[in-house]
């Protein structure tokens, strides 16, 4: 297989690359890229631990080969918090337990910070059918719905 | 100043992680790094006769290394020292490593692996602790068992007469996946002559340390081993590190270059370590008003192919099998056995959750032939202070069993849902259509903090605190955060202890070269044992500070940075050191596996309310009540978010995760095909904890990491039984088993 040129913006910088075309996103965008927020924890769309947006879709970055985001704006956990300022998803992770270990938390981070995009008043039910495709094993997920919760209060305090 | 603990500081390194700039040790990369590969046994047990390097690929362009190329001993440093890094003629399990390859193209490594072939001349082979009993074959030393215990306490045997009533009863869990969804990974960097560095993801730096001493035959100064963030450990990066450490180590030894060894997840799955599958047999003596008068138990697991942890797992598991309950004769006995599986490691509650789940399953049995109710039957033998465990320790601390079981069972409205769901049960199956049971049930068990018996007084643990010349105070523990809380539950013990604010506190970065031993990340012993060293360590520092005359005893934090500073200046670098001291009278028989099997245990009351699907055969989990006496609670967020946790992991024990084994190998080895619970699994996991201070922890603290994996799986089973009238003594209880049991016995499966 030979490499070609794809281009697409991340966290709205444009960027070109040089790369197999049936690459992983998630490769270019730790291996080429050294962003490495984006994780991975099982390579086959389970966990949405390499969770990242896609032109306003949130999808599974070890899914998706870099092909098929040429012309793509992509969204990763680095491009969430704006400059010194934290997410309002962010901070409330912080606060209220939503983050231990960390390695699911930028998925977590991204799926939170997309439902509230759609949905800005999420029921619990909302929040849990959001965030059913990224796995933890850490927190038994209450404080990550708690964080959520508590995000939706902070934004229309 | 206010006291800091008891509050939820945030979590130190919360925004590293929301940020995505946490990074974990695949986040690292070297100049001129070589990715490497492990390539393992494709059989359960037998010779190696060939190995051939096939395919397309250009091997001179690979490093490869063999059992012959290392430079030490080939094993990994842990209890018998049995296990090889590297197969040395013979396997004894499926995916035992026998070589590793490396190369600077990580996409050519994994198919160069795919193009070694391993010739296997078969020896027979046993998979499940039963073949190992029945000795099917001899798989290790003279009849595979790794390591027995025998429990005695009164007189058992004479206790069979005096009984109203003998219950028998047998139990089986299964085995279960750590599933840290960070996988296994280690960089290396090492040189003939200079030692060896390696950057890894783990619980236990010391360990890995100790292993690659013997590794490579180098004093222990020449080895260096780094905590880089890690993605959740449960047990499973407590041993396991060492060998993926020594591997990548050995590549970098031959290469000369820096090497990355990562697993992906279906090699960690099918290779690493997962609980300990376990069978336990009861057989007890009760009177007619519902005394026990002896306890017969006879404790099995399955260790695998090498001896790694399994001893002190059964221990644990045996200490528990009791309870918390007061009977005057009491026998145990417990057998580790091999199999040719890969090696069962640590495991959140490390052998208490098999022990606990037979017991509290058998409790309720007891009941039902005493003709009492599950709880008035565990308030006839609860334990009391001054009372003896199994182990016969006395109970000196003030335990209430009675009133936690009162409390879980009004917060989860235990009777009155007990009485309209039987109400309900009963009605919508009159007619034969299919419809949702729905049942509730509890139960009641301890989880002895720190390593068992004298384990902490061999240990003997290190902590240090060190000043800067900008005031601030450095905590050295070896200690590792996999998510639990360590960085931020230090922070709050130094500066309770120094009453200065919890920002100036550094915890340091775990890395041997650094830091002392502070001992390993297990056994719910970090808050308890560790954090009591720090609290004395920076309790030292103070006093140094008081001593030298620049520090009054009552000051301000600025006072206090002043007193550092000038301490710097004056006389150079500002070190304190604590080392672990047992609490006064502990006593413990090594022998006998009689005495003080813990310094404290933190006493809990689970309650689980069920609904059981009758047309899919589906049980879920609809509330769940973890009501706990943990000592003080230091960081109520971080606590209950250990519960909460717990449960979780528990549950998916319970009802989800399955382990399929075909010849000694995991079959399910993906996240597709074996299961943990997802967002919408989990019910709401209600905490709440009773507070009641441990003289010997910092701040009162006990310990509390493993304590929420014992209670919810018989909590659940329990429920099911009130649910559908069957007793299962089986985990996980997957739908399929409940189909059959019901295609079996309709008549028993009903509410």
């Amino acid at each position: 297989m030979k490499k070609s040129q794809v281009s697409f913006k991340v966290n709205g910088d444009a960027h070109r690359v040089e790369v197999f075309p049936m690459a992983r996103l998630l490769d270019v965008l730790r291996e080429e890229m050294q962003l490495t927020g984006t994780k991975e924890g099982c390579g086959e769309g389970e966990c949405g631990a390499c969770s990242v947006v896609v032109d306003g879709r949130i999808v599974n970055s070890c899914l998706v080969p870099v092909a098929q985001v040429d012309g793509s704006e992509i969204r990763t956990i680095e491009g969430v918090a704006n400059d010194a300022d934290l997410h309002a998803v962010q901070q409330a992770f912080i606060e209220h337990g939503g983050a231990q270990c960390g390695i699911c938390t930028p998925g977590m981070v991204l799926a939170a910070v997309d439902l509230l995009e759609r949905n800005p008043q999420p029921s619990e039910a909302d929040i849990r059918t959001a965030l059913a495709g990224n796995l933890c094993r850490c927190t038994g997920y209450m404080k990550i719905f708690e964080s959520v919760i508590r995000a939706v209060d902070n934004a229309h305090r | 100043m206010d006291h800091p603990i008891g509050k939820s500081f945030p979590r130190k390194e919360g925004r590293k992680k929301v940020t995505g700039q946490a990074l974990y040790v695949d986040d690292l990369s070297f100049p001129d790094m070589l990715h490497g590969a492990t390539v393992r046994s494709p059989s359960p047990r037998g010779k190696i006769t060939n190995i051939t390097f096939g395919g397309d690929i250009p091997w001179d362009e690979f490093t490869v290394v063999t059992a012959k190329d290392v430079p030490g001993a080939n094993y990994v440093a842990l209890i018998l020292n049995d296990q090889p890094y590297l197969a040395d003629g013979f396997v004894n399990h499926a995916e035992e490593p026998v070589l590793l390859i490396a190369h600077r193209d990580k996409y050519l490594v994994e198919e160069a692996r795919r193009n070694v072939v391993i010739e296997i001349e078969e020896q027979p082979a046993v998979f499940t602790l039963e073949e190992s009993l029945a000795k099917k074959a001899i798989v290790w030393g003279e009849d595979n068992i790794f390591k027995k215990f025998l429990v005695d306490k009164g007189n058992v045997d004479d206790a069979w007469a005096l009984a109203d009533f003998i219950v028998e009863g047998e139990y089986e869990t299964g085995a279960q996946e750590q599933l840290y969804i960070e996988n296994n990974g280690a960089i290396a960097i090492a040189r003939p002559g200079e030692g060896v560095t390696v950057w890894g993801s783990m619980q236990c730096p010391y360990y890995v340390h100790k292993a690659l001493v013997k590794l490579f035959d180098l004093p222990e100064e020449k080895i260096r081993i780094i905590q880089t963030e890690t993605g959740g450990g449960f047990g499973g990066k407590e041993e396991y590190p060492s060998l993926i450490a020594g591997h990548a180590a050995l590549l970098a030894w031959k290469s000369g270059k820096p090497v990355k060894l990562i697993y992906d997840r279906a090699e960690d799955m099918v290779a690493t370590t997962k609980r300990h599958p376990s069978r336990t047999r009861h057989k007890t003596a009760v009177s007619k008003d519902g005394k026990l008068l002896a306890m017969e138990i006879d404790f099995t697991i399955d260790g695998g192919a090498y001896c790694t942890l399994s001893p002190v797992v059964l221990s644990r598991g045996t200490i528990h099998a009791g309870g918390p309950y007061s009977c005057p004769n009491v026998r145990i006995h417990s057998r580790a056995v091999a199999t040719n599986v890969p090696p069962h490691g640590a495991f959140r509650g490390f052998g208490a959750p098999q022990s606990i789940f037979a017991l509290e399953r058998h409790m309720d049995q007891c009941a039902r032939v005493a003709g009492l109710t599950p709880e008035e039957f565990r308030r006839r033998n609860f334990i009391h202070e001054g009372e003896t465990t199994a182990t016969s320790q006395v109970i000196r601390e003030r335990v209430d069993m009675d009133a936690l079981l009162n409390r879980a069972l009004q917060l989860s409205d235990y009777h009155a849902k007990r009485e309209r769901f039987a109400r309900e049960n009963a009605r919508s199956n009159g007619d034969g259509s299919f419809g949702i049971k729905r049942g509730i049930g509890f139960a009641t068990f301890m989880h002895g903090a720190g390593f068992t018996g004298s384990g902490e007084v061999y240990l003997q643990s290190v902590v240090s605190a060190e000043a800067t010349s900008e005031g601030t105070v450095q905590i050295l523990a070896a200690s590792t955060e996999i998510g639990q809380g360590t960085n931020t539950i230090f922070s709050q013990i130094a500066s309770e202890a120094l009453g200065v604010d919890f920002e100036m506190i550094d915890i340091i970065q775990p890395d041997t070269g650094r830091v002392p031993n502070s001992g390993p990340t297990v056994a719910s012993r970090t808050s308890m044992v560790v954090g009591k060293l720090v609290e004395s360590a920076v309790t030292a520092l103070k006093q140094t500070l008081i001593g030298a005359g620049l520090l009054s005893e009552a000051y301000t934090t600025a006072a206090f940075r002043a007193a550092c500073r000038e301490y710097v200046t004056r006389f150079g670098p500002l070190k304190t050191s604590a080392t672990y001291e047992p609490p006064p009278n502990v006593h413990w028989d090594d022998e006998k596996y009689q005495g003080d099997a813990y310094g404290a245990y933190a006493w809990a009351v689970y309650v689980a309310e069920v609904s059981y699907d009758e047309l899919t055969y589906e049980a879920r989990v609809e509330d769940f009540v973890a009501l706990q006496e943990v000592g003080r609670v230091i960081n109520p967020v971080l606590a209950a978010g250990q519960i909460e946790g717990g449960v979780a992991q528990a549950i998916g024990f319970t009802l989800f995760e399955n382990v399929v084994w075909k010849d000694g190998r995991m079959a399910n080895n993906q996240m597709t095909n074996y299961i943990i619970p997802t967002p919408v699994d989990i019910p709401p996991i209600r905490v709440y904890f009773e507070e009641n201070p441990y003289a010997y922890g910092p701040g009162g603290a006990k310990g509390i990491g493993e304590l929420p994996m014992d209670g919810a799986a018989p909590a659940i089973l329990n429920a099911i039984e009130n649910a559908t009238g069957a007793s299962f003594t089986h985990i996980p209880l997957m739908p399929e088993q409940l189909m059959e049991r019901y295609e079996k016995e309709p008549s028993l499966v009903q509410g």
